[in-house]
Parts: C-alpha cells; sequence; structure tokens
C-alpha cells in the first residue's frame, strides 16, 4: 500500500483549503523558481528518467512527449492541458480541478517552462462547472500574487494560463479534436502527421497532455526522477489515481502505487465486490475503451499498462468498472456501444457507420435476437473499424466488444439458443 | 435519443431579437481578449454559451447570428458549432434542466430507475419538456462523475450519489420550490471512500 508521505495527492479528496492558502500549506509553489532555474533540459531529463508515462489513456512517456518541442523556434509555443475527462468510468481529473488547482496550476508553469510554451490553455469539459470555477478561482489568485504572468515566480519567464470550456463532445479529448475545438471548430480529428509539436494550435508547436501528468510533473522534480521511479514497476512507475465505480461497496478515487493488484485494489480501498469476491464477474480496468476482463484474470493481475496490455486489456485511464454476477453483461457493453455511436464525430466512414451498425447488433443480442453467424460478422466489422480511422474512437468503439466475444461468447450464444427455442415453442 | 442538445435545425421567428446585454458585452469582449489577434474564432464556444445564459437556455437563430458577427465569423461556421456540441439547446428547455447520466458505471447502480422516477414525478418523457416548462428530462452520456454514480445534473449542479428514495425526495423538493443539496445527497466528501463521513 503506498505510504502517506509518498502521496502527491493530498488533497484529492477537497478536505483540506483548495484555494492559495492551503496550496501553499501543502508545499505547492514553494520553490517553484529554483525549479525552473535548473533549466528546461534538466526538467525534461529528470521527466524522462522518471519513466512518467501519460495519464490520458495511451501511456506515452511524458519526458520523450516533451522534448518533442522544436528547440528554436520562430512562432509561439502552446502547452495545452486535456482537462476533457470523459472516459466513461473516469473521474480522477475532476477530483485534482476542484480540490487541488494550485498542483495542476504549478505543474502547468514547470511543463510550459520546460517546452518554451509563454501560453497555456486548459481545456476542460463544460459539464464541469463547479471545477472550471474552482479552477479559474485559482488561477485569479496565481496571477494576483505573480505565481504567472508576467515574470511567473520571479523566474523572468512570463507565463499565462487560460481555461478553455468545451461544450459536450468526448471526442475533444482526442488531442488534434481538442486543437480544433480550440480553434473554435467542430471537434474533428485532424490527421497525423503534422503531429502536433511541429504544427498544432494556430499551427504553431503544442503539446496537449493529460491533467494528472502534468500536476505530478512539480512533485517528481522536487523529490526527484528516482523516487518517483522507485515506486511501482520497471516502465510503469509512480503513483497513480484510480477511480473505482460499479459494483463495489465503497467506489471511490485513490492514489495508489502503479502496479497494485486489481484485487487489493478493489478489496482494500472500494470495500470490496458487492455480495464478495466470489460474486464478481468481470471488470473494465482502464476506462469504457479497454476490453474487459473475466475474473479469472483479475485475481492476478496487476494494474499497470504493460501487464493489462498482456492479457489483451489496457490502463487506459486507470478507471475500474467493476460488475457483479447480477449484472447482464452484453447490456453493460451495449450501452458502451451506444456511447460511441453517440459520441463519434462523423468524419471518418468506418466509425460513422460502424457504431451505429455494431450498437444495433449489440441491441438486438441483449435478448438473443440475432443468429450464431452474427457474432462473426459482428467481430469481422469491429476488425474493419479498427485501425481505419483517422482517431482512436473507431479502436475503442471496437475493442469493449472483442473483449466482450473473447470472454463471453457462451454467453451470448446462450442466449441466441434460448431466444430461438423460445421461438420454435411459439 | 430526444436531447435539445441533438437536434439538427434552427428556430427562426421574426419576432426574436438578441442583442448583448451591456454585462454580457463587457464579458464577451474579455473572453476574445484570451486568444492571439486574428483568432477570435476561438471563442465561439464560450461565447454561444454566454448567448445561451442570456437567452434562457437555449439558442435561436439570432443569437447564432449575434456571435457570428460579434467574431466576424461566417454564419455557417457558427451554426456548425452550435449543432456539433451537445450543450448547445437548439430548442427551448424547461427552468430545470435534468440529464440523468445513462453510461454503463451509472447504470450499473440503477440509472434506469432514475429515468424512470424523473418521468413519473416531473409528468414529462425522456427528451420532453413540460407544458409549464418548469422541466425538461433527458437522458446523457457519462457526465464524470463515475465515483459518485448513479448522478444526475440540474442545469449547471452535480446531484451525486443518487437511490430511488433521495432522488425521488430530491425531485419533490424541487418541484415544490424548496431548496436542494447539491453534490453527495448521502453527505459524503467528494469521492472519498468512505461513504458515510
Amino acid at each position: 500500500m503506498l505510504k502517506e508521505e509518498d502521496k502527491i495527492f493530498k488533497n484529492l479528496y477537497g478536505k483540506d483549503d483548495w484555494k492559495l492558502k492551503g496550496a501553499l500549506k501543502r508545499g505547492i509553489w514553494s520553490n517553484t523558481k529554483e525549479l525552473l532555474f535548473k533549466g528546461n533540459d534538466y526538467i525534461i531529463d529528470e521527466i524522462k528518467k522518471s519513466d512518467l508515462r501519460g495519464r490520458g489513456g495511451a501511456g506515452f512517456p511524458a519526458g520523450l512527449k516533451w522534448s518533442f518541442m522544436p528547440k528554436i523556434s520562430d512562432k509561439p509555443h502552446y502547452l495545452i492541458i486535456n482537462a476533457d475527462e470523459s472516459e466513461p468510468g473516469t473521474c480522477k481529473d475532476r477530483e485534482i480541478l476542484r480540490s487541488d488547482p494550485h498542483l495542476l496550476l504549478e505543474g502547468c508553469l514547470v511543463a510550459g517552462f520546460a517546452m518554451n510554451a509563454h501560453t497555456c490553455y486548459i481545456y476542460i469539459r463544460g459539464e464541469y462547472y463547479k471545477e472550471s470555477s474552482n479552477l479559474q478561482k485559482a488561477i485569479d489568485e496565481a496571477y494576483k500574487i505573480n505565481l504567472i504572468g508576467k515574470n511567473a515566480c520571479g523566474s523572468n519567464w512570463d507565463f499565462d494560463i487560460i481555461l478553455h470550456r468545451g461544450a459536450g463532445a468526448y471526442i475533444c479529448g482526442e488531442e488534434t479534436a481538442l486543437l480544433e475545438s480550440l480553434e473554435g471548430k467542430k471537434g474533428q480529428p485532424r490527421l497525423k502527421p503534422p503531429f502536433p509539436a511541429v504544427a498544432g494550435l494556430y499551427g504553431c508547436p503544442s503539446t496537449v497532455t493529460n491533467v494528472e501528468t502534468v500536476a505530478v510533473a512539480p512533485t517528481i522534480l522536487r523529490r526527484g526522477s528516482d523516487w518517483f521511479a522507485s515506486l511501482g514497476n520497471s516502465k510503469n512507475t509512480g503513483t497513480k489515481i484510480f477511480s473505482i465505480s460499479g459494483h463495489v461497496n465503497n467506489p471511490c478515487n485513490v492514489e495508489e502505487e502503479m502496479g497494485i493488484p486489481l484485487k487489493d485494489l478493489i478489496e482494500t480501498h472500494a470495500g470490496g465486490v458487492i455480495g464478495g469476491w466470489n460474486n464478481l464477474l468481470a471488470v473494465i480496468p482502464g476506462g469504457a475503451s479497454v476490453p474487459l476482463i473475466p475474473k479469472s484474470i483479475c485475481e492476478y493481475i496487476k494494474m499497470d499498462f504493460d501487464s493489462l496490455k498482456e492479457v489483451q486489456s489496457g490502463l487506459g485511464t486507470a478507471a475500474v468498472i467493476v460488475m457483479n454476477k447480477s449484472t447482464d453483461i452484453v447490456e453493460a457493453i451495449t450501452r458502451l456501444s451506444y456511447f460511441y455511436k453517440h459520441e463519434s464525430c462523423g468524419q471518418c466512414t468506418p466509425c460513422r457507420e460502424g457504431t451505429g451498425w455494431m450498437f444495433r447488433i449489440m441491441e438486438k443480442m441483449i435478448q438473443g435476437k440475432v443468429n450464431h453467424i452474427d457474432i462473426d460478422k459482428l467481430l469481422s466489422v469491429t476488425k474493419q473499424i479498427e485501425g481505419h480511422t483517422i482517431c482512436a474512437l473507431g479502436d475503442a468503439a471496437a475493442w469493449p466488444i472483442q473483449g466482450l466475444m473473447r470472454h463471453f461468447r457462451d454467453e451470448v450464444e446462450r442466449r441466441i439458443e434460448e431466444n430461438q427455442k423460445k421461438r420454435e415453442v411459439a | 435519443m430526444k436531447h435539445p442538445g441533438m437536434v439538427n435545425s434552427v428556430i427562426d421567428n421574426d419576432q426574436d431579437i438578441f442583442e448583448w446585454s451591456e454585462e454580457n458585452f463587457f464579458k464577451a469582449k474579455k473572453i476574445i481578449e484570451n486568444y492571439p489577434p486574428g483568432k477570435q474564432q476561438s471563442a465561439v464556444i464560450p461565447l454561444l454559451d454566454l448567448a445561451q445564459r442570456q437567452n434562457k437556455g437555449w439558442l435561436n437563430k439570432k443569437a447564432i447570428e449575434k456571435v457570428s458577427e460579434t467574431l466576424s465569423m461566417s454564419l455557417i461556421r457558427v451554426l456548425e458549432v452550435a449543432t456539433f456540441y451537445s450543450m448547445f439547446n437548439l430548442v427551448p428547455i424547461g427552468k430545470n434542466y435534468i440529464q440523468i447520466c445513462r453510461t454503463t458505471p451509472c447504470w450499473l447502480r440503477g440509472s434506469n430507475k432514475l429515468s424512470e422516477i424523473a418521468e413519473e414525478i416531473t409528468g414529462c418523457k425522456l427528451g420532453e419538456t413540460s407544458k409549464d416548462m418548469k422541466f425538461t428530462v433527458v437522458e446523457v452520456e457519462c457526465l464524470g462523475a463515475c465515483c459518485n454514480a448513479p448522478m444526475i445534473q440540474i442545469n449547471d449542479d452535480y446531484y451525486e450519489d443518487l437511490d430511488e428514495n433521495n432522488f425521488r425526495e430530491l425531485l419533490n423538493n424541487l418541484k415544490n420550490k424548496k431548496v436542494i443539496k447539491k453534490g453527495s445527497q448521502i453527505g459524503r466528501q467528494t469521492s472519498h471512500p468512505n461513504r458515510d463521513n
């Protein structure tokens, strides 16, 4: 279990004051100037050495991503914080935004300085109204005593942070769709390359990064990359906020060490599965986009990027959705299929048409009103969508269904047979 | 599914007028300054939001035209944005805009019961607005408060940790114009594991 002193998010639940006074007491902004004076190469190097991987879902090495920003260019650089948290199951950034906003702001300054950016936009999902008002207050406080703004923290670095509220589109969590949205357009993803580090916001070098990734950066610099790398396993280091939802006794967000066994996470922090561990059916371990894992895998799996990849799932955003035996597993996945149908931006044909098609078949499967052959047809459609779209939403829509068929094909087939019997009787 | 934010046509009545209120005019000006010169198009989402707040929670054609005029954008670009994003309502909505999260984490904890209760108490079917314009009830996709499921949003605020009883009470209080408590309905501190602290 993660020791109290190793926790980065000291005010995860908002029990303490989230405003500047409380933040200063928790050590935020304490020696930011010295951190910056160590230079941007040092900062990026430390983040690289810490093996911090992006917390937004893909798990890309953060230091490497930051280093993609050009050293010299005549265009302004932008740091863009992705606070468009909408992956079903995920509610971790929300806690940072409302309960510890200064932790994020300090991270913005450090990360922005490291990549030569003078401007940072925080793109927050529109529904997070209270969170955005807390964050705006925190920004105002930071400007007031010159922690950000001209000569931020006395570092001779000018740094502006601007909050931008979205308006309800899951796809804007995809980095290039977010850039489009920030430019005042429909949130439809761009083709890559060019990557944002070359041509991002307004065609300028930009880096889009998740709230949690940036928020942990100052602590890594203060305590050293060795400390961060000593937590978790190799290449899966540090601490992580896990959102545990669904059929557990105490659904909660909790900061834990990367690589904690899933069973420990559920039993010690979330009060166990409703009806006991043996009542567990399956878990979606990383937000709606990743394939589910059945109980047999939950028994031993460790919660990190590489372990979950080995069992054909993923850590994603570390949003653990627990389903016990009372769950209609087919409907659970069908609801996710509806979600992707609803959130598809409509740009690429395989995703626009495919998500609707998959949902309609899945809906029939709940009652088994399909034929056996339709299972393979459905899987074939998922394969035709996966990898054939501009962004990963198509993949994300395909994976939950693939996961369902991988582990619960029996259940779907049982329903089909039951329905056929019913029809014969009638 | 019916949803005022998922409509693809815009209401245009001759008698409608939309002018920025004095306060919002200055707010809009300040918002535009957040973006580099010449990139005022970036302000389209914040300005549509501002216009929607001024116009009782929905956007008619005149409001959208005003935003396009303010930002020197062509109308079609603003229309694209207004129809793309689900938070922009293109038909009138009730005073209490009740959005019930229906995605899997909320559904696992009984969100479909909430929808039934909401229909029963407000008297409007999902996607509809009551005749007295007091309520609009819709089901929406994940609102990002999954550890406090099931949850709903009424206007700007989240109401979390619901069950059949406290949701019934919440809606009845709302209906009878009594004060309702925001956030967790069981007194939980945000998403703390301890449910009764």
